[in-house]
């Protein structure tokens, strides 16, 4: 039990410490919200779970501070992309294709 | 042992994306630097509990989830369209 709990603990951090290098080294609002959203969220879901598995009698708690966390943490961040992209944050010069462009052109057309 | 390895990778990690909230450019970088920083500290909230055999800091946790929850949006909100 312990030792599983160490590996899922161990996997999990690594996870946060590669979502926070993301957040730290890409270029643009958009892409540093895609590495903090996805690595943090299933890097902290499985370093709380394997708290629990480490320490059995706390398991019901954990599990629901890692749901809760894995059902609001896209929310809020979802939510802080809709606004950069509303107050007019530019995308990186490097940036291929931009479909919510296209979207507004398309809905103008109308 | 193992906690003080799992601690100090969370530190590291905390500190890189505190110098990106130092850094950044427009306001949403330093949010979504801030909403970063706060999911990790919800997990190191946990470590810290087993760390230290406290059941206490669960809760802690718990309603710090909460309320980052609620800040996050809040920020969006008025990048979005004001107060």
């Amino acid at each position: 039990m312990q030792v599983i709990g160490t590996i899922i603990t161990t996997i999990g951090t690594i996870f946060l410490f590669l979502g926070s290098l993301g957040v730290f080294r890409l270029p643009d609002v958009y892409n540093r919200l895609q590495a903090g959203t996805k690595c943090t969220t299933l890097g902290a879901f499985l370093t709380i779970i394997g708290v629990g598995i480490m320490n059995p009698d706390w398991f019901l708690k954990t599990l629901v501070i890692a749901l809760f966390i894995l059902i609001t943490n896209p929310i809020s961040n979802h939510a802080l992309g809709r606004a950069s992209r509303k107050s007019g944050v530019p995308l990186c010069d490097r940036s291929v294709v931009d479909k919510a462009n296209e979207f507004a052109e398309y809905k103008e057309k109308q | 042992m193992g906690e003080i390895i799992f601690l100090v990778i969370i530190g590291v990690a905390i500190s890189l994306c505190l110098l990106r909230m130092l850094k950044g450019p427009t306001a949403p970088d330093r949010a979504v630097a801030v909403d970063t920083i706060a999911t990790i500290t919800t997990a190191l909230l946990v470590l810290l509990a087993f760390t230290f055999e406290r059941y206490v800091y669960l809760d802690v946790a718990l309603v710090y989830a909460v309320l980052t929850f609620i800040g996050s949006v809040a920020i969006a909100r008025f990048l979005e369209k004001g107060i």
